[in-house]
């Protein structure tokens, strides 16, 4: 039986090992390349993409495990026009977030997911994500955040 | 002055006539040239910038990028001169530049350096990309002037167009053919002043920032070719271990797998190969094929000379070793006879472990070797060495092999290594395919070249007023310059020593001696090398003795560095070390936190100033610690690195330079045991996270000298600064990273 899901909106099945890590799906059968490999264990958030609207770890996500789910990328979430990561994307740009850029679409996805779920992020919300980032990017981080989160509010007005 | 073009011109306008800045490596007709001169074709002048028809300027990043902000800031330095519109202006990383020379070694770069380390990227392009620019503009200049008929001090250039005295204008698309006709001047040109700078010296974003969080740049581990295989290795986890036998057979079943390939235990003395493990090589049709079958195969390794040792018996070798007499790298004065009548002395040993560099994007490497060619797809530090590399294992002639160069997932010197390409190589050559190589993050944990493991003893002596009459520094550790590496005739100390550091040249008896310590192990540079452990030993030891002198830290320090004055320094990227600029980024990082205020219970305030690769840091905390563990409370940092190119950049490097710092200070550590590494993953080798990074409070002293690179400047104070502030909040003076663990010992 074929593992049948949603990807960036269109409808796939897919017949290969169900325990392959949607990761390796998405980077390697799929050809969608902004969803990065960091460790394989689910701890650094690179591979951070949304299943049913929330952030999830793509590396440790068996393909079995998404059978009738929703999964959305950078680039279809880019290619939807969803407000959250429109305003996070938009926010990461402004404040110049990005050193090496290896970890930030994973951080730019659970971001999204973090001001699709609170207005209003509190200094303990930002807090609690726990994608890594190497460069040490995290003080920008925060203020994107905040940014895009302000924006958000201000475009629902 | 019709077809006065120099060769590299031909090269590299009919580059641009096949579409790109991507040197193709044929040389050109001259037919093809003339071709290219009509109006409606882009225009290359000189080696960096091209000009469309449409007058917007694309300019080549030469620098291998990795994070610390060369793609932007580099580009900056040639749009400056060239009187670009920086808004419009697009920019486009160049490849690996090297063409035929007729002088040894028969090959010059085409780009001069574009290999990221020891922060060069910075000072090396300083007047370099600005005089390329300031070539270029020349060039269009003086081909207006001659359209117009009117002398060339005449025409004014801005944003990109040229301005005639009597109302005449053009974008430099309507003149860039004509003036790739024109030779440019010999030497160099004059620069303009910065009060005249639009681009430089103010705030610019990344220029790929868009890209890269939407997954639009194509990272070397994100490469897919046509007809590419994926490979992935099992090593040896023993150093300078093999294989004993090898059972694929399960390996062999799994769907996806085409080729199981052995590497060999290369030789200690090869050129290139003793940088690798010994492995087994699985190339597979896509990643998870190649994983799993790498997980079937039954591997018996043959442990190397190392099995048995570990780096807590490699901790009691250097301890022993630091009681004897080393090599004097530097001997000023009689530390001696001035330690034995000494009033006061202090003798202590302060200890660094390994460390991994941890890219966020692990190792990888895309070859494809073709009859007399190949190419090369990698994220790098070291293009040419990746060119070199190749050319050794397959006989490729250099000129053959073309070394793209992706945007980097991190570097902090892991990736001045060529292990993962020289790899790739060799597998592509057995499986007869492109390759792309891919490191799982425990593989590149395990296979690092590590900063150097280092026991350092420090003596000191102080007279009746507290004033340091003698300084002895012994350094026992293990060499970056071992095992036939291209630096083998450097002396041992190279890259563990500074011997010019602060307070050589400030106190009349200066020693600074070398042991080196035996342990089968690569090491490599790590972000800030040298500085990052030299500063530790040497900040956190002036501290214990401005206590001994009980004299405030920062008073202490001061009176240390005495009037400001520049002293002679070698090796690490400085020509001399300037005590007044030193003192100017510890007065403004000590004014900052508010050094002096009396601190809560539990709290304690932390200070440490360096020269690094010529730029002054100086870092300051405040901590909390109870019940064993350390809450950072603020992080100031005071830098002084000349004229800021990219401020925005600058802020970038030491805010991540910083807790860089933090991240190795408190938790970091590779440890040895049996033969064999104990950490892997991010589960065992921490990172900081987003809880525990503190905002960085950043202090650029304003000056208009020659700019540092910023990339490395953030990381060496930190440690010692927090070493300190712990001191100060709990009394408990800790001499070893990462200070995290010992702090809970």
């Amino acid at each position: 039986m074929p593992i049948r899901f949603t990807l960036n909106e269109s409808a796939v099945e897919f017949a290969g090992d169900p325990v392959m890590p949607l990761l390796w799906y998405l980077r390697d059968h799929a050809g969608l390349t902004g969803t990065k490999y960091g460790c394989g264990i689910g701890a650094c958030g690179a591979c951070t993409v949304h299943v049913d609207g929330r952030a999830q770890r793509a590396c440790v996500l068996p393909m079995a495990g998404i059978e009738g789910g929703r999964v959305a990328t950078i680039e279809g979430l880019i290619a939807s026009g969803d407000e959250a990561a429109r305003a996070v994307r938009a926010a990461w740009s402004e404040v110049d977030v990005p050193q090496c850029g290896w970890c930030q679409v994973g951080q730019v996805m659970a971001a999204a997911d973090l001001i699709a779920r609170k207005d209003e992020p509190s200094d303990e919300d930002i807090a609690s994500i726990t994608n890594l980032c190497r460069c040490g990017t995290y003080p920008r981080i925060r203020e994107a955040i905040r940014r895009a989160a302000k924006s958000r509010r201000e475009g629902a007005r | 002055m019709a077809t006065s073009l120099t060769r590299r011109e031909f090269i590299l306008v009919s580059a641009t006539a096949a579409g790109g800045l991507v040197a193709s490596a044929h040389f050109p007709t001259r037919a093809r040239a003339a071709q290219q001169a009509a109006p409606a074709a882009p225009a290359s002048l000189g080696a960096f910038v091209r000009i469309e028809p449409d007058g917007s300027v694309v300019i080549g990043a030469r620098g291998a990028e990795i994070g610390q902000g060369v793609i932007t800031s580099l580009p900056m330095l040639i749009a400056e001169e060239l009187d670009a519109d920086w808004a419009s202006v697009r920019i486009e990383q160049l490849p690996l530049g090297i063409e035929a020379s007729s002088e040894p070694p028969g090959l010059r770069p085409k780009f001069g350096a574009q290999g990221a380390g020891g922060s060069t990227n910075i000072p090396e392009g300083w007047n370099e990309l600005r005089q390329a620019g300031a070539h270029v503009r020349w060039r269009l200049v003086h081909a207006a002037a001659q359209r117009w008929s009117v002398a060339p001090e005449d025409v004014r250039s801005e944003a990109g167009s040229l301005f005639g005295p009597s109302g005449q204008r053009a974008h430099y698309g309507e003149l860039a053919a004509a003036a790739a006709k024109l030779a440019p001047p010999a030497g160099d040109l004059p620069l303009k002043p910065a009060s005249a700078w639009r681009i430089l010296g103010k705030p610019q974003r990344t220029v790929d920032v868009a890209a890269i969080v939407t997954g639009g740049v194509r990272y070397g581990l994100d490469v897919r070719e046509p007809g590419m295989l994926t490979a992935v290795v099992a090593r040896c986890p023993y150093f300078g271990g093999d294989i004993a036998s090898v059972d694929d057979a399960k390996a062999r079943e799994i769907p996806g797998v085409r080729q199981i390939l052995r590497l060999p235990a290369p030789p200690a003395d090869g050129p290139v190969l003793h940088q690798l493990a010994a492995g087994v090589a699985v190339v597979a049709d896509d990643t998870w094929a190649a994983l799993k079958a790498r997980d079937a195969l039954a591997i018996v390794w043959k442990p190397g000379p190392g099995a048995r040792d570990s780096t807590a018996a490699l901790e009691q070798r250097c301890l022993a070793a630091v009681k004897k007499p080393g090599t004097h790298v530097r001997n000023d004065g009689d530390v001696e006879a001035a330690q034995a009548g000494a009033h006061h002395a202090l003798d202590a040993t302060y200890i660094v472990p390994f460390l991994a560099h941890a890219t966020m994007e692990p190792q990888n490497a895309y070859v494809k070797l073709e009859g007399d060619r190949a190419l090369v797809i990698a994220p790098t530090q070291a293009p040419g060495q990746a060119n070199k590399v190749v050319h050794e294992l397959t006989g490729i002639p250099r000129l053959n092999i073309e070394v793209q160069l992706p945007r980097a997932g991190g570097g902090f010197g892991r990736r001045g290594e060529t292990d993962a390409i020289a790899e790739a190589t060799l597998i592509a050559k057995q499986a007869n395919a492109p390759i792309k190589l891919f490191w799982t993050r425990d593989d590149d944990t395990r296979n690092d070249f590590y900063r150097p493991f280092g026991a350092h003893r420090m003596r000191a002596t102080l007279d009746a007023e507290g004033k340091l009459t003698s300084w002895w520094h012994t350094t026992v550790g293990t060499p970056i310059a071992w095992r036939g590496r291209d630096m083998e005739k450097a002396p041992p100390w190279t890259g563990l020593v500074d011997e010019d550091g602060v307070p050589a040249g400030l106190v009349p008896n200066y020693r600074s001696e070398f042991s080196s310590a035996e342990f089968q192990l690569m090491r490599g540079w790590w972000r800030g090398p040298v500085h990052s452990f030299a500063a530790f030993a040497s900040q956190c030891f002036m501290d214990e003795l401005a206590h001994l002198a009980k004299r405030d830290p920062v008073e202490f320090r001061l009176a240390v560095l005495g009037e400001p004055r520049e002293l002679p320094y070698d090796g690490h990227g400085a020509s001399v070390l300037d005590t007044g600029r030193l003192a100017n980024v510890l007065r403004i990082a000590a004014e900052k936190i508010g050094w002096g205020r009396s601190a809560l219970p539990g709290r304690g305030l932390g200070i440490a100033a360096h020269l690094v690769f010529g730029g002054y840091a100086a870092h300051a905390f405040e901590v909390e610690v109870s019940g064993g563990e350390l809450q950072i409370q603020r992080c100031v940092c005071a830098v002084d690195i000349g004229q800021p190119v990219n401020p925005l950049g600058v802020e970038a490097q030491i805010m991540g330079g910083t807790l860089d710092g933090i991240s190795a200070a408190l938790h970091q550590e590779i440890t040895v045991k049996d033969g064999r590494i104990e950490q892997g993953n991010f589960d065992s080798y921490r990172l900081l996270s987003m809880r525990e990074a503190p905002d960085v409070e950043l202090h650029v002293v304003p000056s208009t000298l020659p700019p540092a690179g910023a990339g490395e400047m953030g990381t060496p104070t930190v440690a010692p600064a927090l070493a300190n502030a712990i001191f100060a909040a709990t009394g408990k003076r800790i001499r070893r990273m990462p200070l995290a663990k010992a702090l809970r010992g």
